[in-house]
């Protein structure tokens, strides 16, 4: 597999010094303006009009297109082999970075579309889902390697349809299955679920700090389900929650409080414009879509101005995918919330850049171009937030990932390489069958 | 003075092995029992595997062991000899992993109850018809999909009829696995014949044998997320199992009695750990997932050893490659253009045992449990057309196999005072013409069974474990019921 001797290397790739000169560079927290962008060791140096580029640099002329940040998409599940653990419905014991497919071709297809950095997530399927990993698109490498070091560890949570699923005796698709005939049926199971886990935890929480002080002489057996959640009420594990209707972001946000932790991001939140206020005072995220909706009950009550209104009452908003097709195209997703509820260029790019940084606790490492932070960086030939505009360059680190004439000028030589394999797997059919000795019928 | 002697092979009796002159030996083809005790096999070219190649060699075999090999051996009196010319000799074929010796259950019913039957098979226990299926599994401690404390020694019928179909084509040996569920137990590495199952036995601890295979969305562990945290959560009880055990032993006075749990004994008890990887994604899981849990791993599957060798190299971990080479499927669409990676993986896969060799990793074959073991040797020849050398596919079939699994001290070479299993051949091995003239086992001589027209094929009704994984993919998805349908997509 490409790249998986360095998985064996402690150290994250360094890069060639890169400068990116004559480029309308949009830093997104610091401006904009026209000029060059240096880039040592992964990291950006120096930025503006003017810069003194390192002797040995390579120098990349962007020709007056458009510079920015990496995308980031705050909710994707690409790049793994498994996604629901939907047998329980408290799966915390599970963890997408056990499953990660680092030879899945959406990432490359996703750095096609400026996406540098995802936060893949574990299925809706349970109450409290498994263990997310923020992942670099870093297209060629190992599994170790996608993984976006220095990232807080999160957890996905899921309220309404899907976790309260409870399946039906005539599940399978040939009638034999029982089904999954778990607990919990209701929305108001869905909110016992989580508080019988999180008492659960608290008492294994207990049990460790009674062994800590040495109260207790052996230690309590490691349980895989109840120690994220342990982390999750210190504060140590992001909670992304997957909602829809207003009534149950509320409800999370109070048994959150009560139990003393912190909703990180509420995800999908097609209903967060009705509860904004509450989701600010509270520190949550929105993750949400631009116009997607109506693909279920509970999310019939989806507006598209639901970006811009929960932004303008102080909550922190972010727009994501959830899809390996829309993760393409953020940028036009991004650009919606102009049209509907007006927001600046500026906040539009927000959405997808810095707010899913802070949200995923990686803003001091990603989510615009300023000096001090990893070059993941973003060449679009026209303004990204218009229809036209198309990914032309990528960076992770300064290491250039993705580069629209590289794959344009590869495409010959892989299509004459997949004639000759598939040529000469005609011709081997052919030669087995030639021997084939005649058989009588018996 | 010597008692007996004899026999071109295909000189007398009718292409049988044909005992002339002696009293005891003119009886001996109607007594079978009472067969010799001492063969020679003379003037054979001798593929030791673990010495040179003799060009003209004698093998001795007294009481089921080697007694001698070399090129001016003399053959002792009372033995019976073959005269050997223009045959070769090597040590008995061994296959790294198969359930040779296990009964397969009969094959999955097609309609009606699959569902059911699989679950069952996933829990190492099969439910007769018309009995519920057991519960689902809640969580990992409910032990889903475990039998760690079955022993395949213990499972082994000599009725078997496999068994005879593997000695037939030049196998004498098998690393015998257990392969229902998750954790399913522990291999064993046996002879294909004996007096009674006790005696095919030569170890009873080759490996614990797990897999990734998953029962349906409704059961835990349902996905292979859920299949890891379950294997991780068991080694982290085992640890606190031990520590609980040992502080009790050390004094129970006062004490809560540790609960027995004789899951955790058996996964305690594993020299080894056999662990399912096919793709080079899954290869790096693997060996990752070793790692973290401080076992000794065996990887089987290995067909993208050709872009790993190097990872495989450096974890120390051996392989068994699995010589039923990816193919297209025979009914597969004819319009459906595969992707170039399939077409690279069908390409490639026969090149791995060769970089495997090349990289010094230590690997052995073994096919599908469905594969008739024919094909097996036939599936080799495309290793080594794709640049593995021939003494190296032998050792992997032979020396390597019996390294892997701790018994090279008693088999897998032709050397003086091992066990005395060796295949006789016309030809070299692996070539479509080559014909096995007899197998020794033990030192008891098996000569392959006619194939006979409608006899039945003992291997066409096992599924193997990818079959089965495949229809449970097919049954209940990847991901099972909780997507939820949208126009655009998915929700998750």
């Amino acid at each position: 597999m490409r790249g998986l001797l360095l998985a064996l290397l402690a150290l994250p790739l360094t890069a060639a010094d890169v400068v990116i000169q004559n480029a309308k560079v949009l830093t997104v927290t610091k401006g904009e303006f026209t000029g060059s962008v240096v880039v040592r060791d992964g990291k950006i140096t120096e930025m503006g009009p003017k810069v003194m580029a390192p002797s040995g640099a390579k120098v990349v002329d962007a020709g007056g297109m458009y510079l920015m940040p990496g995308i980031i998409d705050c909710h994707s599940h690409i790049a793994a082999d498994a996604i629901n653990e939907g047998s329980v419905s408290v799966s915390s014991m599970v963890a997408i970075e056990d499953v990660l497919n680092p030879e899945d071709i959406d990432i490359y297809r996703a750095l096609a579309g400026g996406v540098t950095t995802a936060n893949v997530l574990h299925g809706s399927a349970n109450a409290i889902g498994g263990k997310c990993a923020v992942l670099k698109m870093r297209w060629g490498k190992g599994a170790r390697e996608m993984i976006f070091q220095g990232s807080k560890p999160g957890i996905k949570f899921a309220l309404g349809e899907n976790p309260k699923r409870r399946g039906s005796p005539s599940a399978s698709p040939i009638g034999g299955s029982p089904g999954n005939l778990r607990y919990p049926a209701t929305r108001m199971g869905v909110e016992d679920v989580i508080r019988e886990a999180f008492t659960e935890a608290k008492a294994y929480q207990a049990e460790w700090k009674a062994y800590q002080a040495k109260q207790i002489l052996l230690p309590p057996r490691r349980d895989l389900k109840l120690e994220p959640l342990v982390e999750i009420l210190e504060g140590k594990r992001l909670v992304h929650a997957h909602s829809y209707r207003a009534d149950e972001i509320l409800m999370l946000l109070r048994l959150a409080d009560e139990y003393g932790f912190k909703i990180k991001t509420l995800q999908h939140v097609l209903e967060g414009y009705k509860v904004a206020k509450e989701i600010a005072a509270h520190g949550a995220g929105a993750s949400t879509f631009s116009d997607w909706w109506n693909y279920k009950v509970e999310a019939a009550d989806a507006i598209p101005y639901n970006a811009a209104i929960m932004v303008k009452k102080g909550v922190l908003v972010s727009l994501n995918s959830d899809s390996a097709e829309l993760m393409r195209h953020l940028n036009q997703e991004a650009a919606k919330t102009m049209k509907y509820g007006g927001l600046t260029e500026t906040e539009a790019l927000s959405l997808i850049t810095i707010n899913p940084a802070k949200q995923l606790d990686i803003d001091s490492y990603v989510g615009s171009i300023e000096p001090g932070k990893q070059a993941d960086l973003v060449l679009y030939d026209k303004h990204p937030l218009s229809n036209y505009a198309r990914v032309q360059k990528v960076w992770i680190d300064g290491e250039m990932y993705f580069d629209r004439e590289k794959d344009m000028s590869d495409r010959a030589a892989r299509e004459g390489r997949k004639k000759t394999l598939l040529e000469k797997q005609r011709r081997a059919q052919q030669e087995q069958k030639k021997n084939v000795p005649f058989r009588r019928p018996q | 003075m010597r008692k007996a002697i004899c026999t071109r092979l295909r000189g007398c009796g009718g292409g049988r092995l044909a005992a002339v002159l002696g009293t005891a030996a003119l009886l001996a083809p109607a007594m079978h029992a009472a067969a010799p005790t001492v063969i020679a096999i003379r003037n054979a070219k001798v593929v030791t595997v673990s010495g040179p190649v003799l060009a003209k060699g004698t093998v001795v075999v007294r009481d089921g062991l080697i007694e001698a090999v070399g090129e001016n051996v003399t053959v002792p009196p009372g033995a019976w000899v073959v005269e050997a010319d223009g045959l070769t000799v090597y040590p008995g074929l061994m296959t790294g992993l198969s359930t040779w010796g296990i009964p397969q259950p009969a094959p999955v019913p097609s309609a009606g109850g699959a569902a059911g039957a699989l679950q069952a098979l996933t829990r190492g226990t099969a439910t007769a018809p018309g009995q519920p299926a057991p519960p689902p599994a809640r969580g990992p401690e409910d032990r889903p999909a475990t039998t760690s404390w079955q022993r395949a020694a213990d499972l082994i019928q000599m009725s078997d009829r496999r068994l005879e179909t593997a000695r037939s084509a030049g196998f004498t040996t098998s690393a015998t696995f257990p392969n229902r569920g998750i954790i399913t137990g522990h291999g064993a590495v046996i002879n294909l014949a004996g007096a009674n199952t006790g005696s095919m036995v030569l170890n009873t601890s080759a490996g614990l044998f797990t897999t990734t295979q998953t029962a349906g969305f409704s059961n835990f562990p349902g996905s292979l997320m859920g299949v890891i945290a379950y294997i991780r959560q068991v080694y982290l009880d085992l640890e606190h199992y031990e520590m609980v055990k040992a502080d009790y032993a050390k004094s129970p006075l006062g004490k809560k009695r540790p609960v027995y749990d004789r899951a955790l004994e058996g996964v305690a008890a594993a020299p080894r750990v056999l662990m399912p990887a096919v793709n080079a994604v899954q290869i790096d899981r693997m060996l990752r997932l070793a790692a973290d849990l401080k076992v000794k791993p065996v990887l089987y599957g290995v067909h993208e050893a050709y872009k790993t060798a190097e990872l495989i190299r450096k974890s120390g971990a051996p392989v068994l490659v699995n010589v039923s080479w990816p193919e297209r499927e025979r009914d597969a669409d004819p319009d459906v253009e595969e992707t170039l990676d399939v077409l690279e993986l069908r390409e490639n896969a026969p090149a791995s045992p060769a970089a495997l060799a090349k990289a010094g990793v230590k690997f052995a074959f073994y096919a599908n449990d469905n594969a008739q073991p024919r094909d097996f040797l036939r599936n080799v020849k495309k290793a080594i057309e794709a640049g593995l050398p021939f003494d190296q596919a032998v050792r992997a079939l032979t020396l390597s196999p019996a390294e892997i699994y701790g018994v090279s001290d008693r088999l897998g070479s032709i050397e003086k005072g091992k066990i005395a299993n060796l295949v006789v051949t016309k030809g070299d091995l692996f070539q479509d013409a080559t014909r096995v003239e007899f197998v020794l086992i033990d030192g008891q001589r098996f000569e392959p069974a006619p194939e006979l027209p409608g006899a039945g094929n003992p291997f066409a009704t096992t599924p193997s474990a990818e079959e089965l994984e495949e229809l449970w993919r097919l049954l209940w998805g990847e991901e099972g019921d909780a997507h939820s349908h949208s126009p655009r997509g998915v929700i998750e």
